[in-house]
């Protein structure tokens, strides 16, 4: 039996998954768009969250909407919304991350009837009192937005189980990521991509039942002496939703030891207090997790954990996978690239579209790199 | 010398060169600071200027600066420097070319007087927060940021609350950053100069309604400098006065923008610096008068938030609400409202790669504008710097295409 049967399931087809989860659950599925989403918050009100990824369908209803210079990602979302492949959806929530979801937060609300829609207007930056303050606010006002849509009560005692399940599952995905970084070539890069982005999908309540078994089974796999040879990498950027790149880096020679990805560290890094107030409890993870480039907290926060992390990781080199038309970390890369330079650590770019290019072109830049590190 | 041509004299603004005077006074002044003594804050267009104004600080505005490099088609040249250095050349092309010209000193005037401070306000896109970081790490000075949050449908308490209390930290970092207490009362006098600008701004661009229109949008785009720039001084309320007396004048003379002004058209983001005397001319060859714009009608939309007698605590809605911080359904309100007080027949959207906030959504203002007053719509592909995302040949066949729809319409 694979362990990971559950997690390939709900990657595949994540409507699927969810309709029929939510079908045995009983609970509504909301959905949530980049890992700001204060999701602690949907599970507490009995909700089911989603993270919404995209895909790409071949009718291009989202054309009506957007602009060619729109990223695939707002692209992909808006389309299974209106081509009703998001209908499983009870709700939406939109936290303002960047210019791009900020006016797919008003297409979808404009365009797409059914689900509720909820803003929870987080702030631009993180590094000050009143932001953090602001921040706590939003918090209170989505609470209160999800009660009214979802008819429910938020208790403390609710939010306090939240708290309890998210810490258990990011310890969990964290240990994931120790697992691989031990045994890198033991364990694949494209497994792991789908256990992180299943745990964005999954029943959190089925999650933190089946995690620990994928996770034994992957601590059981034989550590791979290959893994001697094999080039350490790091991989950088916004979310990667193409697994096959993976075994490309793995196929040419290279293994991923560890990601600065929103759909990775970024979006699980960061215990949350268990005791005192937990909406501010809550709030205090968001603002101190690894920052997203659509965030501020400080002008050279972002370089100086890349470079850590590198070094930390022992990564020979790190490669960039940045979502075309995704402004804040197309703006951050020059800076970024300086500093590895500066740290004496090769690094590559690679532009990601909605269609990656033909395999023979990806292969031969990644063993270029890989030979080069 | 040529014999000039007695009906283009007639149509053209005089106050034109009181306002280049103006900005070059202006320039001459931010790029000696060093000498005077003066600080220089570079500032985001939709940040609050007045508290530099009552700080005696010089405001400078790299975004203003990049239509100064549109405009004189030096922006290709900059945005590749750009992206030699690593930007991707989707990004912005104000970003691009204002990087890379603080490297070279480059651009129309030599590059801008060098930044003691730089104030980001987030009101206007995301783009400039990470633009300010980038010049913050490349200048070594300090980045005031001033958080907006988005208004998709409303402004909430907590957002007011919020702002309200970064204006005081704007405040202490002025204060820090110049060395000096901060005057209250100035800006209440500054604030009070600022809303009577604003009020004649806009009183300027609503002499546009009459028909013929006495000026086009092509004309406030020029004229935007003033409001952008040096709002909250005296000078700016002098030369105001000064242009809607003339615009009055040529009401009264029946002088429009456009000879022979048949239809009335809107426009949408935006200009497109490099191209802004082609496309002027292109719609007036069609007699076509573009009479309003939801650009430069942006730095006096937030007078309804306004409180003269309450500046301090009025800026935060003010800043907040701005045209760009709201949800697209309140933007094409705004825009079918204007669409009413200019009796526009027509509305031209510049679809501009370069501007995601202003951009997305433009298909949806297109269609509600449609439905909402059956007037029909153009959509420019282009960018404000960039010539590479501009072609010339399909954006004419489609301009004329549009002016041959609006006669059939007028026709019928």
């Amino acid at each position: 039996m694979d362990p990971l049967a559950e997690f390939r399931a709900a990657v595949a087809d994540p409507a699927s998954y969810v309709r029929s989860a939510t079908a045995q659950s009983g609970k509504k599925a909301v959905g949530t768009l980049c890992s700001y989403a204060p999701e602690e918050l949907i599970y507490a009100a009995g909700a089911h969250p989603v993270r919404l990824f995209g895909t790409s369908g071949a009718e291009r209803l989202a054309d009506r909407h957007l602009q060619s210079y729109c990223c695939s990602l707002v692209r992909g979302v808006l389309e299974d919304a209106l081509a009703g492949r998001s209908d499983f959806l009870a709700g939406v929530v939109f936290p303002h991350t960047c210019d791009s979801i900020q006016r797919l937060s008003d297409l979808w609300r404009l365009n797409v009837p059914g689900a509720f829609h909820i803003d929870a207007v987080l702030p631009a930056r993180l590094d000050t009192a009143s932001a953090r303050d602001y921040l706590l606010d939003v918090l209170r006002r989505f609470r209160s937005d999800l009660e009214r849509k979802l008819r429910v009560s938020i208790s403390d005692e609710s939010l306090r189980r939240a708290i309890d399940l998210y810490n258990r599952i990011r310890e969990m995905l964290a240990r994931l990521y120790e697992l691989r970084n031990e045994n890198p070539c033991g364990i694949r890069g494209r497994d792991v991509h789908t256990i992180v982005k299943a745990s964005t999908i999954l029943d959190r309540d089925r999650l933190v039942v089946v995690l620990p078994p994928a996770l034994q089974a992957l601590e059981d796999v034989h550590e791979c002496t290959a893994g001697n040879k094999a080039k350490r990498v790091l991989l950088a950027g916004g979310l990667c939703d193409h697994p096959e790149l993976y075994s490309f880096i793995e196929e040419a020679g290279g293994v991923v030891v560890w990601d600065d990805f929103c759909t990775g560290t970024r979006g699980f890094s960061g215990t949350i207090d268990g005791d005192g107030d937990p909406l501010a409890a809550i709030a205090q993870r968001y603002a101190e997790r690894p920052v997203c480039p659509a965030k501020h907290r400080g002008i050279r926060e972002r370089a100086e954990h890349l470079v850590r992390l590198a070094k930390e990781k022992e990564a020979r080199g790190v490669v960039f996978l940045l979502v075309k038309f995704c402004d804040p970390h197309a703006f951050d890369y020059p800076y970024l690239k300086e500093a590895l330079d500066g740290a004496g650590i090769p690094s590559m770019l690679f532009e990601m579209e909605d269609q990656l290019p033909a395999e023979g072109q990806l292969r031969t830049r990644f063993e270029a790199f890989l030979e080069m590190i | 010398m040529a014999e000039k041509d007695p009906e283009k004299e007639k149509r053209k603004i005089k106050a034109v060169a009181k306002m280049k005077e103006i900005m070059t006074a202006y320039y001459i002044d931010a790029k000696t600071a060093e000498q005077t003594g003066k600080k220089v804050a570079w500032i985001t267009s939709g940040g609050p200027v007045e508290p530099l104004i009552a700080m005696d600080i010089i405001p400078v505005y790299p975004e203003n600066h990049g239509a100064m490099i549109g405009a004189s088609k030096m922006g290709v040249d900059l945005c590749t420097k750009a992206e030699a250095m690593g930007y991707s050349s989707d990004l912005c092309s104000y970003a691009r070319s204002d990087i890379s010209c603080a490297t070279v000193n480059g651009g129309p005037i030599g590059g801008l007087p060098r930044p003691d401070m730089l104030v980001c306000c987030t009101n206007i896109c995301g783009t400039v927060l990470k633009w300010y970081e980038v010049q913050a790490r490349y200048f070594g000075c300090p980045l005031f940021i001033l958080d907006t949050p988005f208004c998709h449908t409303g402004f909430h308490d907590e957002m007011r609350r919020y702002v309200r209390r970064q204006l005081d930290e704007y405040i202490a970092f002025l204060e820090s950053a110049a060395g000096r207490r901060f005057d209250y009362d100035r800006l209440k006098e500054v604030g009070r100069l600022s809303i009577e600008g604003q009020r004649l701004w806009q009183a300027v661009l609503d002499t546009a309604a009459h028909r013929p229109a006495p000026l086009s949008a092509f004309d406030a785009f020029f004229h935007l400098a003033l409001i952008v720039t040096l709002r909250g001084q005296q000078q700016t309320i002098d030369y105001y006065r000064m242009l809607l007396a003339e615009m009055n004048e040529r009401i009264a003379a029946g002088i429009g923008a456009v000879p022979d002004e048949r239809y009335r058209l809107l426009w949408d983001n935006l200009p497109v610096w490099f191209r802004t005397k082609w496309l002027s001319e292109k719609f007036a060859a069609a007699g076509a008068c573009l009479v309003a714009d939801t650009y430069t009608s942006a730095w006096c939309g937030s007078l309804k938030y306004a409180d003269e007698n309450n500046f301090l605590e009025s800026m935060a809605e003010c800043y907040t609400r701005i045209y760009l911080n709201i949800g697209v359904d309140e933007m094409a309100r705004m825009v079918v409202d204007m669409v009413d007080k200019y009796a526009a027949d027509g509305l031209v959207m510049h679809s501009n790669r370069s501007c995601k906030p202003y951009s997305l959504g433009q298909y949806d203002i297109q269609r509600l504008v449609q439905e909402r007053r059956g007037i029909p719509t153009l959509m420019i592909e282009a960018d404000m710097v960039d010539e590479r995302s501009f072609a010339e040949g399909p954006t004419e066949t489609r301009i004329e295409a549009f002016m041959e729809m609006l006669k059939t319409r007028k026709a019928a």
